[in-house]
Formats: structure tokens, C-alpha cells, sequence
């Protein structure tokens, strides 16, 4: 494999793998900053323990998003470099922004946090997990304005001298409608996960009988969540796709593997296409649903794969590139589309039920709900993994969309061999950490709730109430 | 403003958070490889653990937006340096991997065996960024083989082995001795007990060697590759403070001696700067072109934007990042560490 194929797959394995523990950062600071807040409002010594509770799950999974993170401000100069010279000037802003303004505000007030239970004043001690939690979703919000450069450029101008991408409007970038809705996907998204999390683990817990009457609280609250974010996810990926009809047609195109340019698209639920992929030959539709889905009207024009190829072939002379070249992995991005429908929309389903299982002061009993429990945060967690490697997969063949082909950005002066050698260390390594992660969560998540020790100031020499 | 004069307050703004970077995570990366050094036992090192416990990850945004603001301000050279020096980084990013998640995990378990491996992490996750941006640094200020190619930009052709050169291998050892005597000061500052004591001898032992290294490698740089003369007053302050630092800690004056490291090692950062500006990446051939703050730049209206962005945010952050350090300045002890052999999720927290 070339280096530019392991750079992508390093890319790929790096950047899913980060995107794992970052929705549920998003999602779970808020929640915990919640549970503490109605601890503090009411003094009810139960949010107190589920603050704790949660707490930990939440930093276990912090400090994995924490380290794999680094990566990622590194390699766009490490393996996409000739990427970084052509887009530095404007893709390097926001992510300098996102240190400044959320890193240190996340990283500084969460140590804040873990340890200044007994140092700090009650509400200066809450204001420091809310602190964090904006500092995670201002952090959020840079890096997908930065990505949403990637997928629909905006602000800038190719000098003509260098051949380089130079800002012209910064705000225009920060407020482009791609980077909005791409934020309030992902921090819907992030709130589904995390919501889905927190019932499944309070529902774990009430089923096995350990303090049922107050993990019923964080089932409520979990489970509400994910409702009211699967209907936010809903309504911005709707948003999200009309957009993208009008920026990225043929990632429109490709998740639905429609062919043809149609004036009354069905939505397609199955499909499957020739070997050379340039027609399907089996597919169960829905009638005009994707033409009223992407354009808002029954009969609204979807423009098909090979229409745009041939549109492409003419607009991007330039690239040297043809036909079939223009068009992501047809089937990947299809099924990654569906994937990330299909299992967001049952962790909300199973929210619903586990509602109507807690009805009216029931107690939530049976296998069923206790080994939906186990399994179900991976349906979301999955569902957002398959939601990212559709839109950067269904971006291909550019790095930035009509500007860069992905092929133009890799670094030229890296080899195989020392791609291979990162990637397959990044993973060997990552899939240890990954191990070594469950094992803690589920050591953390059987263990069940703290009991509530008193909060108090550490006088002198006295014995510190957390160390690590 | 002009353009000229915009490009060097970027280069001093990086050099700012270069300072931050090594003042701040130069003591945890001490601390992390002295830990079983200094930490003889169980409480001991979580003591000296949970020192770094509030603070190691505030410090490691430092670099993280020293990475960030390169991109932004002068992308020919986030370019350059980091393809060009791959595997280095590779193994620093694998250092900085190991040694966060170590922090975090190690004793959230009691078993003995389980820290001992989380230790090792700490460890070798310390020790081999300590070495490695010693190495980078020098190379940068040495020079290497950067060819300036038409329409691409300049790359960086020297490959791995090149980059450890005997110049660099000094650098190397420099900042990983300065790290751990940084590191074992700070230990001396903030804990009590035997620990403390423990770090204020091995900050005198390693902190003599180190001034040896330090004093022949910036002499080394200043003679052999500075672009300025003024740097001589900076190589020769920071030599003044390492020395008064470790004769403050020979003498129990550890906030002095931990002053005058940290300026020290703002010093070092400040000399290697000066001695570069206003190059960034010099060819190892002078008489060839190489990469300097004014053809790696980006245009005028992103440096214009980025600086009212740093002039702004920086004096926040300093403010609230040295009120968490106000907050954690309590000297920890061993005798604090509540069950130090049993794991935190066994315990009642």
C-alpha cells in the first residue's frame, strides 16, 4: 500500500476511535453539570452520589478523549501536509481558536473539578464542571466550522501566486449554515449518546434492585434526553441533507446509490448495485420520499451519480479525473447512511419503552430490559462513528470539496514504511487502551453508587477525601 | 501594522507558548520520570501523582496550541517540520498517549502489578517527549536538509537517522535533564516529608550535570549557529539562574529555586528562538535558501485576525490557569493519601 492509502486508513482508525469518547464528553458534562446543579439547588444527598457516580464514568471516558486528541492536532501536518500548506491560512484559525478558547478552559476547570470537591466553595465548584462542559461544546463548535470548510469551502481565495487557499472572511466561515448545522447534529447527537448512556446504566441498575428509587431519576433524565435529542437529531440531519443536496449533490446521490437523476426519487431502504457499480439492480424504494426529503417538494429534482460524473468531469477538468473517479465507495457510504438512521433511531425507540416499562412508579424487570441495558449505548455510539465515516467517506474523491483531491494532500516526503509503522502501533495501542477502558467502566458501572461522605474543606494535614 | 512586523510578533507569540509548554509540562515530564526515584513508596507516588493530578493536562494545552497557532500563523512550516520529522513526533504523540491515560488509570486500581505497568507508562511516556523535543529544537537551530521545491513548498529530505546528529543528541539530553530537575524542584515545592526531601538531593545531583550539558550545548548553538548576537545575554542569564536554582535548593529556598528554574527554562526557549529568528527552518547549508518567518507565513489578514484573538484570550487564560495553580498550592504529604494501597474504585469516592 501506498503511503497515501495508510495515511487515510491511519486517519480513518485514529480519527473514529477519538470520536468514540468526544459525543460522550459532549453529552455527559452537561448531564453530570445537571445532576450536580439539582444537588446543589435541593440538597438532596442523592444527586450528590449520582454526580459522583456518573462523574467517574465521565472521566474514564475524558481522559481517553483526552490523549487520542493529541493526535489529531498533529497529523494533519504529520501525514496531510501538502494539505496544510494549501489550506493553512484558514483551516489553521480555528483550530488555534480551539485551544485557546476551549482547551484550556476544558482541561484547567475539569482538574478544577476532580479535585477541588473539598477545596473549593459549593458553587464555585459547580460553575467549574459547567465551565468545562461549554469549553467541550465551544471546542465542538471550532472543529466542525474547520471541517465544514472541508466540505463546502467558503471565505477564502486562491492566491494566485502560491497557488493557496487565503482567508478573506473568517466569520463567514465560522457562521457558514454547513458548520451550523454540522454543530447542532453532533451536539444532538452527542446528547442522544449520552442520554442513551445514563438510562441504560441506571436501568442496569434498577433492574438488579440496587438503589432503584434513585437511579429511577437518571433513567428519567436519560431517557428524556435521548428523546428530545432524537427528535433535535431528526430535525438538523433533515436540515443537514437539504444543505448538503445543494453543496455535495453527489454525497446526496451516493447515500441513496440513485443512478439516475430523478424528479420524483424514492427513498431507497435496500439496494443492490452491479459489480462495476454503475447501476442497481435490485432496490425496494419508497416513492418520492428522497425527492421531498432533499428538495422539501414530492417532485423536487435529486440529481443522479452518473449525471454528475459527467457534470464533474467537465467542471474539474483541471483535476485530470473522469467519471467513476468523481463518486465516493457507493456502498459504503449507502450503508453507513442507513447505519447511523437505523441505530439512532433505536436508542430512541428504546428509551420510549423503557418510559412506558417505569410507568407510573413501575419497577423495570425482565432480561429484556436488563440486557437491552448492556448493549444498548453501542447503538448510538456506532450509529455516530457510522454518520462520520459516511460524510467524510461520501466527500471522496477531495480532501476540500472542488479545491484539493484527498490524493494531493498527503505529505510528500513520508514513506510507507513510516506510515505503516505509526499505524499499526496507533492501533496495537489503541486497541490495548480500548480493553483497558471497558474493564474500568465496567468495574465502575457494577460497583453502583457511592455513599455520600460530606463535603468538606481539608484543614492542615489532614487526609486528602481524593487522590489519585 | 506592517506585514514584516506582524510575522515576527507570531514568531514571538509561538515562542510564548513554547515557554509555556516547557515551564508548565517540563516539571510533570520531570516528575513522571522520577516517579519510582523519588516515590519509594505506595504514597509516595500517588502523593506525588496527585500533585500533578489538577494540573498536567492544563499544562499539555500549551502544546496543543503551540501546534494549533503554527498551523495558523506560518502553515509552511506546521507543514514542513512535522512530515519532515515523522517518526520523532510519532513517538512523542505515543509518549503523550501512554503517559495522560497512565495518570488517570493507574490507581484506579489496587493491584500492585497494574500500577507497576501504569509507572512504566508514566515513565517512558515522560522520558521520551523530555529527549525528543530537545533533539527537534536543536535540529531546527542546527539546520537541516530543507529543499525548497516549485509550487510544493519547502521539504524536508534529511529522513530519520539524520536528525540524530551528536549536536542534537546533546539538545536531547539537555532538556531531559532540565525536565528532571525542573521536575524534582517542583517536587521539593509541593510536597513534605521524605519525598521532598529525597527531590531537593537529586535536583542538586542532576541539576549539576545538567548545567555541564546545558552551558556546552547553548555555547555550542550560540558559536556555531546563532543568527543573533543578543542571545548571548540570554544563554548567559539562563546559565546564572540554573546555577542560583539549584544553589536556592541546596539551601531549602524551593518557591526561589523553582522561580529560577522555570526562567531558566524560559531562557533556554527564548535563546533558541533568538538564535532562529527570523528563520524557522535554516538549510544546514546556509548560502541555501531555507524557511523563515517571512516565505512560511500566512497572509496578512489571518495573522491580523489571529492576533486579536491571542491579545485577547492569552491574559485570560494566564489568569484563571495561575488561579487552579493558587488553588493546588498546598504541599501534599504521604501521610494525606487516604488508603494509598487501596484502588480508588474500591475505595468509598
Amino acid at each position: 500500500m501506498s503511503a497515501l492509502d495508510l495515511s487515510r486508513w491511519q486517519f480513518g482508525i485514529t480519527t473514529v476511535y477519538h470520536f468514540l469518547f468526544v459525543p460522550i464528553t459532549l453529552g455527559t458534562s452537561f448531564l453530570v453539570a445537571i445532576m450536580q446543579t439539582m444537588w446543589v439547588r435541593t440538597g438532596d444527598s442523592s444527586w450528590l452520589r449520582l454526580t459522583k457516580f456518573f462523574g467517574k464514568i465521565f472521566l474514564i471516558n475524558f481522559a481517553m478523549g483526552v490523549v487520542t486528541g493529541i493526535v489529531q492536532e498533529f497529523q494533519f501536518g504529520m501525514n496531510w501536509s501538502d494539505y496544510s500548506r494549501f489550506v493553512g491560512d484558514i483551516f489553521g484559525a480555528p483550530l488555534a481558536v480551539e485551544g485557546l478558547l476551549a482547551f484550556f478552559l476544558e482541561s484547567t476547570f475539569l482538574g478544577m473539578w476532580i479535585f477541588g470537591w473539598d477545596r473549593l466553595p459549593k458553587k464555585l465548584h459547580l460553575a467549574s464542571i459547567w465551565l468545562a462542559a461549554i469549553g467541550t461544546t465551544l471546542s465542538a463548535y471550532f472543529i466542525l466550522a474547520a471541517n465544514a470548510f472541508m466540505q463546502h469551502p467558503v471565505g477564502f481565495h486562491i492566491n494566485p501566486v502560491t497557488h493557496r487557499a487565503e482567508m478573506d472572511d473568517f466569520l463567514r466561515l465560522l457562521t457558514q449554515n454547513t458548520a451550523v448545522i454540522a454543530y447542532l447534529h453532533t451536539m444532538s447527537a452527542a446528547f442522544l449518546l449520552s442520554g442513551t448512556l445514563i438510562a441504560a446504566v441506571s436501568a442496569f441498575h434498577m433492574v438488579r434492585g440496587s438503589n432503584s428509587s434513585i437511579f429511577r431519576k437518571t433513567l428519567k433524565l436519560g431517557a428524556v434526553v435521548t428523546l428530545v435529542a432524537g427528535a433535535a437529531v431528526g430535525w438538523t440531519g433533515d436540515a443537514d441533507s437539504k444543505i448538503m443536496v445543494t453543496q455535495q449533490p453527489m454525497k446526496m446521490a451516493a447515500a441513496e446509490a440513485l443512478y439516475h437523476t430523478e424528479s420524483n426519487a424514492g427513498f431507497s431502504l435496500f439496494t443492490v448495485g452491479t459489480l462495476d457499480g454503475s447501476q442497481s439492480v435490485l432496490d425496494v424504494k419508497v416513492p418520492n420520499l428522497l425527492s421531498f426529503l432533499a428538495t422539501g417538494d414530492m417532485n423536487g429534482e435529486v440529481k443522479g451519480i452518473n449525471n454528475l460524473e459527467t457534470e464533474y468531469t467537465s467542471t474539474y477538468a483541471g483535476t485530470g479525473l473522469k467519471g467513476a473517479d468523481f463518486a465516493p465507495n457507493i456502498p459504503i457510504t449507502y450503508w453507513m447512511f442507513r447505519l447511523m438512521i437505523g441505530l439512532g433511531m433505536i436508542a430512541v425507540l428504546w428509551a420510549l419503552w423503557l418510559l412506558w416499562m417505569i410507568r407510573g412508579g413501575r419497577e423495570p424487570k425482565g432480561k429484556l430490559v436488563y440486557r437491552s441495558a448492556v448493549w444498548m449505548t453501542f447503538a448510538p455510539l456506532f450509529g455516530i462513528s457510522a454518520g462520520w465515516i459516511f460524510t467524510e467517506m461520501g466527500r471522496q474523491p477531495w480532501i476540500v470539496f472542488g479545491q484539493m483531491l484527498t490524493a494531493q494532500g498527503v505529505s510528500p516526503v513520508i514513506t510507507s514504511f513510516d506510515v505503516l509503522v505509526s499505524m499499526v502501533i496507533f492501533t496495537l495501542l489503541y486497541g490495548v487502551l480500548a480493553v483497558i477502558e471497558m474493564g474500568l467502566l465496567i468495574k465502575t458501572v457494577k460497583q453502583g453508587l457511592p455513599e455520600a461522605s460530606d463535603v468538606k474543606v481539608v484543614e492542615g494535614n489532614q487526609p486528602l477525601t481524593f487522590a489519585y | 501594522m506592517s506585514y514584516e512586523s506582524l510575522q515576527t510578533i507570531w514568531f514571538i507569540l509561538i515562542a510564548v507558548l513554547w515557554v509555556g509548554y516547557f515551564v508548565l509540562e517540563g516539571f510533570d515530564f520531570g516528575v513522571g520520570i522520577l516517579l519510582r526515584t523519588i516515590g519509594k513508596t505506595e504514597a509516595e507516588r500517588r502523593a506525588l501523582v496527585t500533585t500533578l493530578g489538577p494540573l498536567w493536562d492544563g499544562n499539555e494545552v500549551w502544546l496543543l496550541v503551540a501546534g494549533g497557532a503554527t498551523f495558523a500563523a506560518f502553515p509552511e512550516w506546521y507543514a514542513t517540520l512535522f512530515s519532515g520529522f515523522y517518526l520523532p513526533l510519532f513517538l512523542i504523540l505515543f509518549g503523550l498517549i501512554i503517559r495522560g491515560v497512565a495518570f488517570e488509570y493507574r490507581s484506579k486500581h489496587g493491584d500492585a502489578v497494574w500500577r507497576q505497568r501504569w509507572d512504566w507508562a508514566i515513565l517512558i511516556g515522560s522520558f521520551l517527549p523530555s529527549l525528543l523535543w530537545g533533539v527537534a529544537f536543536a535540529n531546527l537551530v542546527r539546520g537541516t536538509e530543507v529543499v525548497q521545491q516549485a509550487n510544493t513548498g519547502f521539504l524536508y529530505t534529511g529522513g530519520f537517522w539524520a536528525l540524530l546528529n551528536p549536536f542534537a543528541l546533546l539538545g536531547g539530553l539537555v532538556t531531559l535533564s532540565l525536565f528532571m530537575t525542573h521536575g524534582a524542584i517542583f517536587v521539593s515545592l509541593k510536597t513534605d516529608g521524605d519525598i521532598r526531601y529525597r527531590a531537593r538531593e537529586l535536583a542538586v545531583k542532576i541539576g549539576l550535570v545538567a548545567a555541564v550539558l546545558a552551558v556546552v550545548f547553548l555555547l555550542w548553538a550560540q558559536v556555531a549557529y546563532s543568527n543573533n548576537s543578543w542571545t548571548w545575554a540570554t544563554v548567559l542569564l539562563a546559565a546564572v539562574c540554573w546555577l542560583g536554582g539549584i544553589a536556592m535548593v541546596r539551601a531549602g529556598r524551593e518557591g526561589w529555586s523553582f522561580t529560577l528554574s522555570a526562567l531558566t527554562l524560559a531562557l533556554a526557549v527564548i535563546s533558541l528562538f533568538g538564535m532562529l529568528y527570523p528563520n524557522l527552518m535554516p538549510n544546514i547549508d546556509r548560502s541555501l535558501i531555507g524557511l523563515t518567518i517571512h516565505n512560511g507565513s500566512s497572509s496578512e489578514t489571518t495573522l491580523k485576525i489571529m492576533t486579536v484573538v491571542a491579545v485577547v484570550m492569552t491574559p485570560i487564560v494566564l489568569l484563571y490557569q495561575g488561579w487552579t495553580y493558587w488553588i493546588f498550592r498546598k504541599r501534599i504529604t504521604a501521610a494525606q493519601i487516604p488508603n494509598p494501597e487501596a484502588g480508588i474504585l474500591d475505595g468509598v469516592h
